[in-house]
Parts: structure tokens; sequence; C-alpha cells
């Protein structure tokens, strides 16, 4: 059931303890003026972050999370892009400052991870080069100095052989390797906030792994504050202190990372989670998908936007834009906050649920169907394989 | 929620185990030049040599013995005479006016390069400047500059030549390559600045504004040397058709006046005593196209090697 509206919608569940935070992003909005119209990418987003913690923003391709990660650092360039809203960071209004103010800023206060290491270095510069002038540029050091800085960053980055890697140019060095030096990069200048944007997308799973592990250990080390952007809830879990579920440009679910993995209250969340294939199933286990596509930014549906694509879909979701409001009765309390009206997990969802399938909605059936099916599937192929001598047993692994 | 938990229960410092492999990598772009033409096949050897043999004899004309003056009329002094075939005094032999064809050949070789030389370095510098600053900060700079160079390539090169020698009054080898110079500007801005419009929506020039690269330095460090590759390959190409040029317009006589040594010029020299012996425009006429061949082949063979490394950018 919604519960009672929550105070404002800047009061994220991150900004528990005392004194200013870090960020504190309110109703941000980012659109993209084209020729087919107004895309209104970010569309009244509000966050906070403290000093040394880590966020997580998930969504689908096209949800606004990587756009909304720019809007903050102010990246997006063009005259067609127009930003509104609040960015407090450090007690100053990004938004509000001059380009040539937030020059001094990124590098050595915001810092940003890129998602694809094949495109985010300079290929006919050797990596040293990139490393060392930014390092002198922004801290004054000196040739030596900054060589020894840079070096001192690849080994920190567990780049082997560090020395003869200053000389190499982006060509020579793996994906992997190519994403420990964009990390190095970001942290030459120890900044306070570093933006990971998708920063496994374009690499291997194992050394996605790798890099996840890096980030978080810098991040702890540095008592830096992290917002990792992904469309992976896998990635989140275990990795953030909060998570953000973004859905249209706008936020659907907000809590901490634990409390979100426990109690889903979102139905869009709960899709993403049960879209993750799992290694428990058998082979040749239908993947469930989350049924339709997101909705076109430059025309969003009316009332809530995943409501074309919602299993607990109700009237009143395609009249009425649901509020982020917490949903305080589990463990998540004030601090759990979702933009529905009928919640997965609470009676209301479970109703509308059962009404829709009722109905044979479309979507509804497919989800219901889809866990029936799994159950089903387990069962049968259990029984064949008894019958079958029980050697094909483990096909999932 | 299994994704999560199979990926923590890997091992927690897999990283510390990156292969080495790139440190047998070999680094191709500072390979001597030496290895580079053992590469060749026969003909692009031919022609690259060719090339050297003539940059190095235009270069050090002045010092090789018996060539340093391409104007030294022997039988004024009773020491030569006109038309002579080729001898061991003088190997190609002497023209009309009993100057040494092989001098007049090296020294026209001199004028070309220093034509064609002074024309692409204005090119490379200005054009390449102008384009790769107007891609990078668009605005009003960008329509100003792109105005010139629409200007400019609206313009009849040749119309524009002559009305610069008619009212300058003057010939010569500095007009004729300041003039070319200031039209070849327009190309050049342009490929310069289409490639600086891709170059600056890249990511890489986004992650440089991220960590604070002033304006100045990313156009310095990330757009121009981004910008200049395609920029140099295109030079090759036109310094084949400088030397016709050059060669052109002094064989029709606005080129470089009359005593200077220019393959043109000696070609049209010649023509004049052509019923009575052909040979002194032939000297000139090789290495005409000699030259253009070599610098066509060669250049070739740069884009086919530089387009198998760039694929590994």
């Amino acid at each position: 059931m919604p519960a009672e509206n929550a105070s404002t919608p800047g009061t994220g569940p991150v900004a528990v303890s005392a004194g200013s935070p870090l960020l504190r992003v309110d109703d941000l909005h980012t659109s993209f003026h084209v020729p087919a119209g107004e895309v209104r990418a970010v569309r009244g987003v509000s966050l906070t972050l403290d000093r040394g913690r880590t966020l997580g923003i998930v969504g689908e391709s096209g949800s606004g999370k990587t756009v909304l990660a720019r809007s903050i650092m102010r990246l997006n360039i063009g005259g067609n892009v127009s930003t509104s809203g609040n960015v407090e960071f450090e007690g100053r209004d990004l938004l509000d400052l001059p380009l040539k103010a937030m020059k001094n800023l990124w590098g050595t206060e915001l810092a940003m991870v890129f998602q694809d290491p094949m495109t985010s270095l300079n290929p006919v510069v050797r990596v040293g080069r990139q490393l060392t002038e930014h390092v002198r540029s922004n801290l004054g050091a000196s040739r030596g100095e900054a060589r020894q800085t840079a070096i001192d960053l690849l080994r920190e980055v567990r780049i082997p052989d560090a020395e003869a890697r200053l000389r190499a140019f982006p060509h020579e060095l793996s994906g992997g390797m190519r994403q420990r030096i964009c990390i190095a990069i970001a942290l030459a200048c120890e900044p306070a906030l570093l933006f990971a944007d998708e920063p496994t997308t374009a690499l291997d799973v194992t050394v996605q792994h790798q890099i996840l592990n890096l980030l978080g250990r810098e991040q702890r080390e540095r008592q830096m504050a992290m917002i990792l952007v992904t469309h992976d809830l896998g990635v989140v879990a275990g990795r953030t202190d909060d998570t953000i579920v973004m859905y249209a440009g706008k936020v659907v679910e907000q809590a901490p990372t634990r409390v979100l993995f426990t109690e889903m209250r979102h139905p869009y969340s709960e899709a993403l989670l049960r879209s993750i294939p799992r290694i428990g199933q058998r082979s040749h286990t239908r993947l469930s998908a989350i049924t339709g596509r997101p909705p076109d930014p430059i025309d969003i549906p009316p009332g809530c936007p995943f409501n074309p694509r919602c299993p607990y879909v109700q009237q009143k979701c395609r009249e009425e834009p649901p509020p982020l409001v917490a949903v305080g009765d589990g463990a998540g309390g004030a601090s759990h906050l979702a933009a529905c009206w009928y919640p997965v997990g609470t009676d209301a969802g479970r109703d509308a649920f059962a009404r829709n399938l009722a109905d044979r909605l479309p979507q509804t059936v497919v989800v219901a169907e889809g866990s029936e099916f799994a159950e089903s599937a387990a069962a049968n192929a259990a029984a064949e394989a008894t019958a079958a001598n029980g050697s094909s047993e483990g096909g999932g692994a | 929620m299994a994704g999560p938990t199979e990926l923590r229960s890997l091992q927690e410092d897999g990283q510390a185990s990156v292969p080495t492999a790139v440190g047998s990598f070999r680094v191709r772009v500072g390979r001597s030049l030496w290895n580079a033409f053992r590469e060749m096949s026969w003909p692009t050897k031919a022609c690259a040599s060719w090339l050297v043999l003539i940059v190095t004899a235009a270069i050090f004309a002045d010092w090789i013995p018996g060539l340093q003056d391409p104007n030294y009329q022997g039988f004024l002094f009773g020491k030569g005479k006109t038309l002579d075939p080729p001898s061991m005094e003088h190997w190609l032999g002497t023209d009309n006016v009993s100057r040494d064809i092989l001098a007049r050949v090296v020294h026209g070789a001199r004028t070309s390069l220093i034509f064609a030389g002074g024309v692409l370095l204005c090119g490379l510098v200005v054009g390449g400047l102008l384009g790769s600053a107007a891609g990078f900060l668009r605005g009003r700079f960008e329509a100003v500059v792109m105005f010139y160079v629409d200007v400019s390539l609206a313009f009849p090169a040749l119309v524009f030549f002559l009305f610069a020698i008619t009212m300058l009054n003057t010939r010569g080898l500095g007009i004729m390559t300041v003039a070319v110079a200031i039209l070849i500007v327009a190309p050049y801005t342009r490929i310069a600045r289409a490639n600086s419009l891709s170059v600056s929506n890249r990511e890489f020039v986004t992650a440089a504004r991220a960590i604070g690269t002033s304006r100045p330095r990313i156009l310095v460090r990330e757009i121009i040397p981004n910008v200049y590759p395609t920029l140099v390959a295109y030079s090759l190409i036109v310094a084949a058709v400088l030397v016709i040029l050059e060669a052109t317009l002094s064989f029709l006589g606005i080129g470089v006046p009359i005593p200077r040594a220019s393959w043109g010029g000696d070609i049209n020299m010649a023509r004049r005593d052509i019923a009575i012996n052909v040979w002194p425009m032939i000297p000139p006429i090789l290495a005409l196209v000699a030259t253009i061949l070599s610098v066509n082949v060669v250049s070739d063979w740069l884009r086919s090697n530089a387009a198998s490394r760039s694929s590994a950018l």
C-alpha cells in the first residue's frame, strides 16, 4: 500500500548522517531539443550522496542514467541541451557555476570513468603522457614528479611493469588494461566524487569483476564518494551502499542496496532482477525479458511511465503519475522510496496482479507463466533425468 | 540474486595475475627507416631511391663539384659547345646555350622542391591549424574561417595567379609559392575541419574535459594529433600535383623567370630547338615523370602501410 507522502523529493535515503552531504541533486531535468521534438532524458531526479559513500544508478539503456551523470558533471555540451534544477556539490551550485569554474572542479573534485576504454583514450598519444600531462597541469608537478606519480598510479591499478607501460600507445593494451589506465587518470588528482559510467560494459566478464573490485578498493582506501552507473543489478549488489533504479528519466525506486534486494517494491526493479539469468537454472530455460520496450523519450506515456509494460498495471497507473514516496513498512524504513501505486509485495500489488491475471493481461500472463514454466520445466527435467539414468544433470553450469 | 553471489565468489584479487604479453609487442611505429625500406617491393624501392636521390641532389646542389652553377655557359669562355651530346665532361650533354644539362636538372629539382615544400608547409601549418581550431571551437570563428574557405575555393586559381603576378609586376619562385600557398590553405582547412569535427565528438575528448583539461590544451593535445595523419596523407597526393603545377607554370612562362633552372622552363627552352636536337628536352622530362611517379608510388605504399597499422588503433 502506498504509505504516507514522503516529505520532499529531495530527501533521499542517504541523507541520514549529520552535516551537509557531498552532493545534493534536487529536481534535475535534462532535455535535448532535436528536430523530432524534445527528448526528455532526465525528468526530475533528486538524490543525495555523503562523503565516502557509494551510490548505484540502475536502469536499462535509454533510462537516462548516463545523461544524469553527465548533467551533474556538466559534460553535456551543445546548443540543444537544457538542464534545470539544483546540483549542490560541497555547498556550491554546479549548474550556476561558469564553465571556467567547472574546469577547476573537473579532475580534482569530480572525475569520471567512461564506458568504453577503447574510445576514451587518445589513440595517438602514449599513455604515459596522457597521465603525466594531466598530473602536471592540475597539480603543478614537475616532469620527474609527474612521472613518478604516474608510475605509482599504474602500480596501484595493478598494471604490471608500469614503467614500460608508460611508453605504450593505447592500442597496444587490452581492454582491461585500458580501463585500468582510465581509472588511474580519473584517480590521479584525488577527486572527492568519482562517476563510473558503466565502466565494465565493454569488458569481458572476468575482467569486469577485476575492474569493479579495483574501483571498490580505491573508493574505500581514498574515502571517495562514487556513483556507479550500470544496467546490471548484479554489479550494484554488494558494491554500493544505496541504489537508485531509473526508468524513463525518473527515479522509480530508491533504497539502501541491501534493502532493495530483499524487498523490491517497484515492478520495474522486480522485472530487472527477474531478467538476470541464474546459474542454477537448467540450460535452455527461457530467459524472462521485460515485455515491450522502453518508452520513446519524446513521447512518454501519461501516468506511470512503466504502465504499458507493467504486470501490475491498473487504470490509475495510466492516468496519474505515482509520486516517489516512502514504502517504509519493511526493513528499509523511511529510506526506502518507490514510485508505484501498487507496490510489489504489498496487498495492493498482489490484488492488482491477481486482477490482471484474471483479465489475461499479456504481460501479467507472461510473468505468471514464466515462474510456473520454470518450476514445471525443472520438475519435468528432473523426472526425465531420472528416467535417462540421471546423466543429464547439471546442464546449467 | 544468483548473479552477484557468483561474481563475488570469484577470487578477490584476480587482477594481480594480468598477463604481460604486451611486453613482447613490437613497437612498429618506432622501427627504423631501413627496415621499412627492406619491406618494399622492388618498384617501390626504385621509386623511393629516386626520391631520396633527387631530394639529396637538390639540397646539396651547390656543393656538388661541376654542378654548382646551372647558368655557367662554357662556350662564352671557349670551353664548351652548344647542344653537345653526353660526354665525360657533361654527363647529360649541354643545351642550346652550352649549359650543363645535369646541373640544370639538379637545380630544377631544387626549384620544384622549394615550391612544393613551401606550399605544403603553408597548407599543413596554416590550413591544418585553422581547420582544427574551427572544427573544435565552432561558433563565429568557424563561420569566418569557412567563409574564407568557400570564397577561396570558388575563385578560379589561374585567374588569381595571373592577377597576382600582373599586379605585382614581378615573377619568381617566391611570388609563385606564396600565391599558390594562399590557395592551398582552403582545401587543407576544409579537410582539417571535417576531421576535427569528428574527433571533437569522440569520447576521449569528453574524457579529457572530465579531468579538467583546458580547451587550448585539448585542441593541441587531443584534436590536432588526430587530425594531422589525414593531412599528411593528403599532402603526398598534393605534392605530385604541385610538382606538375610548377613545371606547367614555368613551361607557360608565368612561373619562375628564365635564367633560373626549372624542369618546365627547360622543357620550354628545348622545345624551340626540337627540330635541330631533341636531346636537351629528354632529361628534364624524364626527371619530371620519374619524380611524379615516385611520389605517387611511395605515397601509395605509405597509405597501405599506415592503414594496416591504424586498424590496431
